[in-house]
């Protein structure tokens, strides 16, 4: 029987249902699933043993959880979780975070996990341009996109067993910088729509910003964008030396469709392209292609979207 | 004195195509080229030695193809570079071994990588040789200013992280505001002469084997329409098809 330790997911100081769909990963891999919480109050941790699927939740109560140090996280962590095979997000604090548990245990780490076929892992290999699947032998640890395997139900009871944990703080946090908008960042949304050169002016993102709002989206960027325009913030930016996402939809407006910027959005699991060039390559990866430009396409997607979402 | 070390690794062009022969990724034919994150680790190791006077290796695992990458960086200014003797497919576990062994044994006090290398794109090379070297770590670092020790800006839930590192550390980084300096023909003409300090190395097996490489899976062909009224039927399609609003 293999143990499998599910690192459970927060966002916002909550479980996030990104842990639901670890715990699907895990069942693929083992069937002893041990959901570590790391927290600084235990309470938080309940919630996962509703996941189904899980045999155990431990809520690993540290004061280090406060902020993220990748030592001290590790440290606290292994402390308390079992052996086993790893399983933590992808996000990007969370691959670090597989990376540090593995080194500290001498196992390998394989990262972006988007399939799991019997004892085979695959993952992206050259920004997705291909394919690498993989067989371990023994523990590793793994980390699994989102929006890839789906979420265990919340219909399962497990015990909580509180334990607590500490490690040793390396770096010191100075300050946190709280973004300006309250605007989501690309990396931590389900739907994105994205602005290229063929936005024409920086000013014209508030047309992307009025959908985004009414979708919930965060809004992104080509790298002609960002570096054409101040504006435009390069933690917008989309691609192989911008941010790489995976969200449920992407939405591209004004964008060809570059190489770099398809190896940062490609693997989205629906992508709509508003480009007035019926030749733009973007089109070939859309699963919906709008040839018009945007001045004509944005108001009606807007108005439509307004219709639907009531 | 600082002695700074630089992860540098050579990857394929990122504007080459990848393509499949038999079961494998066939790289025979694309050109090679210093990974793109690795730039502006460089940039910043120069960065550091510019503030405060040190010297700068960089080191790279790979074959003798991967000197190209090794010329390039010292073309900029760096003053040594390594190479640890290695083709060939490795894991984490065992890639990681072998450098932080290398910058164990060189004394180092600081190492720059890139967040994450353009092939693998995996990130767990900075962070997993920092858990074996007991050192801390900050990874996808956007810019850092150098007193000392290192103050650093990373990205963290809802906006950024500020954060004052000790060293010995190992910075992962990200693309930021700096630019990335050009080479000049002196540069070049002096890294043509420079020796490659080659290094035999004896990694631990790998625990991991690649059982195949292969084309992502096409693409259904998406439904393509013409004018801007066309969006009020692909909004529909989201809700009714995708599912998704
Ligand atoms: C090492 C390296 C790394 C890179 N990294 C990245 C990266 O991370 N991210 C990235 O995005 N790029 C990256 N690039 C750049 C990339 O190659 C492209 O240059 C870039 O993606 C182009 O951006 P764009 O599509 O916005 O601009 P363009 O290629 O100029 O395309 C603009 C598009 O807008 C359309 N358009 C114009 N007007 C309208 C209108 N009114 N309505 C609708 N459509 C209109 C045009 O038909 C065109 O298709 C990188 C390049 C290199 C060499
Ligand atoms: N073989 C290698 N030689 C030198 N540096 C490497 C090697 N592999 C990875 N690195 C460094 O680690 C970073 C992250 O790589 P990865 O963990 O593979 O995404 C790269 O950008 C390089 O700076």
């Amino acid at each position: 029987m293999t143990e499998t330790v599910v690192i459970a997911e927060l966002s916002k100081g909550k479980i996030s249902s990104t842990t639901n769909e670890l715990v699907t990963a895990a069942s693929k891999l083992g069937s002893n699933c041990t959901i570590v919480v790391p927290c600084t109050e235990s309470s938080v941790a309940n919630e996962a043993s509703n996941i189904a699927g899980a045999s155990k939740v431990i809520a690993a109560k540290s004061d280090v959880f406060a902020n993220y140090d990748a030592s001290a996280w590790a440290e606290a962590i292994d402390a308390v979780a079992p052996s086993g095979i790893i399983i933590t997000a992808a996000s990007a604090q969370s691959k670090d975070l597989a990376a540090r548990l593995a080194a500290r245990r001498s196992i390998s780490v394989i990262q972006d996990v988007i399939e799991i076929e019997g004892t085979t892992l695959s993952t992206p290999i050259y920004s997705g341009k291909a394919i690498q699947n993989v067989s371990v032998s023994g523990n590793t640890a793994i980390s699994v996109r989102a929006n890839v395997f789906a979420p265990a139900d919340n219909t399962g009871n497990c015990e909580v067993q509180v334990i607590d944990t500490t490690g040793n703080v390396a770096t010191a946090l100075k300050e946190m910088v709280q973004r300006a908008s309250q605007r989501l960042d690309v990396s931590e949304a389900n739907i994105i729509i994205s602005g290229g050169r063929g936005m024409g002016t920086p000013a014209n993102f508030s047309h992307l910003e009025e959908i985004a709002d009414k979708l919930g989206a965060a809004v992104g960027a080509s790298r002609a964008a960002v570096d054409t325009w101040d504006e435009i913030p390069h933690s917008m930016q989309v691609g192989q030396t911008g941010k790489t996402v995976n969200p449920n939809l992407y939405i591209a407006v004004g964008i060809s469709g570059a190489i770099q910027h398809l190896a940062g959005m490609r693997s989205s699991k629906y992508i709509v392209a508003i480009n007035k060039d019926a030749d733009a390559p973007i089109f070939q990866h859309a699963d919906y292609g709008i040839v018009a430009t945007w001045e004509d396409a944005l108001p009606v997607l807007s108005s439509s979207l307004s219709g639907l979402l009531g | 004195m600082v002695n700074i070390a630089v992860l540098v690794k050579q990857v394929p062009d990122t504007n080459s195509k990848i393509q499949i022969a038999g079961d494998m990724v066939d790289l025979s034919t694309v050109k090679m080229d210093i990974s793109p994150y690795d730039e502006f680790a460089v940039e910043n190791a120069l960065q550091h030695k510019e503030s405060g006077g040190g010297t700068v290796t960089a080191i790279t695992l790979g074959g003798a193809g991967a000197d190209k990458v090794l010329k390039g960086v010292k073309a900029l200014g760096v003053d040594n570079i390594v190479r640890l003797d290695a083709d060939g497919y490795m894991d984490s576990n065992s890639l990681q071994s072998v450098l932080a062994e290398e910058i164990s044994s060189g004394g180092y006090d600081v190492v720059y990588c890139g967040k994450s290398a353009a092939d693998t794109g995996a990130g767990s090379t900075g962070p997993g040789i920092a858990e074996r070297l007991g050192w801390s770590s900050v990874s996808n670092v956007t810019e850092i200013s150098f007193d000392g020790g290192l103050t650093v800006t990373s990205p963290a839930e809802g906006g950024n992280a500020i954060i004052d590192v000790s060293l010995p550390a190992v910075v992962s980084c990200d693309k930021g505001s700096i630019k990335v300096r050009k080479s000049n023909v002196k540069g070049i003409m002096m890294a043509k002469r420079a020796q490659v300090d080659v290094k035999a190395v004896s990694p631990p097996a790998s625990s991991v084997t690649i059982v195949s490489q292969v084309m992502p899976p096409a693409k259904p062909a998406g439904k393509k329409f013409e004018g801007g009224d066309a969006a009020q039927t692909v909004a529909q399609l989201l809700r009714d098809e995708a599912n998704i609003i």
